[in-house]
């Protein structure tokens, strides 16, 4: 049978057509991009008459073999800007996060109703705004700014991914917890948001993953991070004959560091998926192992997360939505 | 606030001009997201394998390393291309593979049992596709969608980062002028942001509400 809904498993004439299929448009990409990748390289004549060097001339990247170049953009961009910001910010957005869930859950509605408003007013507003907001409102420097930027709209989402995960939990959790004689806030803390973490962890670490990529924006408040590092160096070494070779080093030093969290969060999803997602799942047979997306696409869909919202097809549950 | 109020002309500009990136910017990803969408669910494995790629590749990348190759670093090769026009493609690009992800996982989260049994009742491809899988599909899509285009709505003010005179941008420009009313300036353009997101996010439940497929 096949995995699609769309197409039954093909026969042999099938397999045949789409092998062929397959070799035009593999080569036709193939052919584009090395089209594309020779024109690039090709030496172009300026307004003035110069002659440029063409971008993979090994006058454009002799800085590559430079000390300098790979300190500014793997320790003092990657390590001291991006990766210190974010580190911080994501143990401070996981913090929030609980706090803004045990808000959102309180019985009383005097935390309950300001906390929720808070909470969509952060989610509903950009995190570059938030960054301007407390760069200029606060004045508290450009390193505090992107990591409570960061901290905060991320935590929001947190809260509200531990909220849903917690919403989710069979209720017989909380009435045992109850017949114990736990009080409320143990129940939440000893019973409930472990397992509610347990169960949001892949789309917690895949938000995780957008604060990463997010920390980019703090190219724009001026914060010394990786891209802004590879914009420095390119005045630095003065002209734009290096512009694009430092482009290219940031772009692959981006897509190294997050497709490997990615993958992580993907693998972790996984893992703890059939455990921790199985209860929910075990009431729901009729779907059937058809129903499980194939390895590397994972139940719990992070790409739709890594924009900020962790709701759609993902953990909340139907009809809790915005206010 | 008053400064807001006082220079309402300019917040008015600032906010059709997020509004005008929002509008193309979802317009463009939504026909580059259908083709990689379509690519990526197609029988043949090498289409699947380039849209996987696009798709990885661009999702990784953060979107202010689209903007500044298309606005910073393309000028420089002479591919150059005017600032608001820029912003409008580098919106469509980073958006597209997230609404490539949301209306496959929709097409995919059609169970099996659906196609099956449209089969066994003597259905063509074409009945099973427009008939069972589609109307079901499209409703599950609905949500995720409406997601994608409220992230995309926060995400136009990165623009304002590279010379796009939007809300962020002017909200600088007034915080520099009336340096004493900084936070009320801030606040009113947050506001106008939510303007924009909370009907958004309502129609989003709403829609799931209403039309969700029953299992």
């Amino acid at each position: 049978m096949s995995s699609s809904v769309l197409y039954d498993a093909p026969g042999p004439r099938t397999r045949a057509r789409s092998r062929v299929i397959s070799f035009i448009s593999t080569a036709v990409i193939v052919i584009l991009l090395g089209w594309f990748i020779f024109a690039l390289g090709q030496p172009r004549e300026t307004a003035g008459g110069a002659t440029l060097a063409g971008l993979w001339d090994p006058s454009r990247w002799d800085i590559a073999l430079e000390p300098v170049l790979w300190q500014g953009l793997l320790w003092r961009g990657l390590v001291l800007g991006t990766l210190r910001a974010a580190g911080l910010a994501a143990v401070l957005a996981i913090i929030i996060g609980v706090l803004f869930a045990l808000g959102r859950m309180a019985k009383n509605p005097f935390i309950r109703i300001p906390t929720t408003v808070l909470l969509e007013f952060f989610r509903g507003m950009p995190v570059l705004l938030m960054m301007l907001f407390i760069l200029l409102g606060l004045k508290v420097g450009d390193y505090w700014a992107v990591v409570w930027a960061l901290a905060v709209y991320n935590g929001a989402i947190i809260g509200e991914a531990l909220r849903s995960g917690v919403a989710s939990l069979p209720r017989g959790q909380s009435e045992a917890a109850a017949s114990l004689g736990f009080t409320g806030m143990q129940t939440r803390f000893i019973i409930e948001l472990p397992q509610a973490f347990r169960q949001m962890l892949p789309i917690i670490v895949a938000q995780l993953v957008v604060l990463l990529k997010d920390t980019s924006l703090a190219y724009i408040v001026a914060y010394p991070e990786l891209l802004r590092v590879s914009y420095q160096l390119k005045d630095f070494y003065g002209s734009g004959r290096y512009s694009f070779t430092l482009f290219f080093l940031t772009l692959i030093i981006y897509l190294i560091v997050n497709l490997s969290l990615s993958a992580f969060a993907r693998w972790l999803a996984r893992r703890s998926g059939s455990q921790a997602v199985g209860a929910t799942r075990k009431g729901n047979k009729k779907d059937g192992p058809a129903a499980t997306p194939p390895p590397g696409q994972t139940g719990i869909d992070t790409s739709l997360l890594s924009i900020g919202q962790p709701d759609g097809l993902t953990g909340r549950t139907r009809g809790e939505n915005a206010p | 606030m008053t400064a807001i109020f006082e220079n309402f002309d300019l917040v008015l500009q600032g906010f059709l001009m997020t509004l005008r990136l929002l509008a193309v910017g979802a317009i463009g990803a939504a026909v580059i997201g259908i083709v990689i969408a379509f690519l990526r669910i197609s029988p043949v494995p090498a289409m699947r394998n380039i849209a996987t790629v696009y798709t990885e590749l661009v999702r990784n990348t953060p979107l202010t390393l689209v903007f500044f190759l298309i606005i910073v670093v393309l000028p420089v090769l002479d591919f150059g291309v005017d600032s608001t026009i820029g912003a409008y493609i580098a919106l469509s690009v980073y958006t597209s593979p997230f609404i490539a992800e949301a209306l496959r996982s929709g097409i995919n989260g059609v169970p099996l049992g659906q196609a099956e049994a449209a089969r066994s009742l003597g259905f063509n491809f074409g009945q099973t596709v427009s008939l069972i899988i589609m109307p079901q599909a499209m409703r599950m899509v609905v949500p995720p969608l409406i997601n994608v285009i409220i992230a995309l709505a926060k995400n136009t003010s990165v623009a304002s980062g590279f010379l796009v005179v939007e809300m962020v941008a002017i909200s600088k420009t007034l915080a520099n002028r009336h340096g004493d009313q900084v936070i009320g300036i801030l606040f009113g353009i947050a506001l106008l942001y939510l303007v924009i997101t909370i009907p958004l996010g309502l129609i989003a439940s709403y829609v799931e509400r209403k039309v969700a497929v029953l299992r």
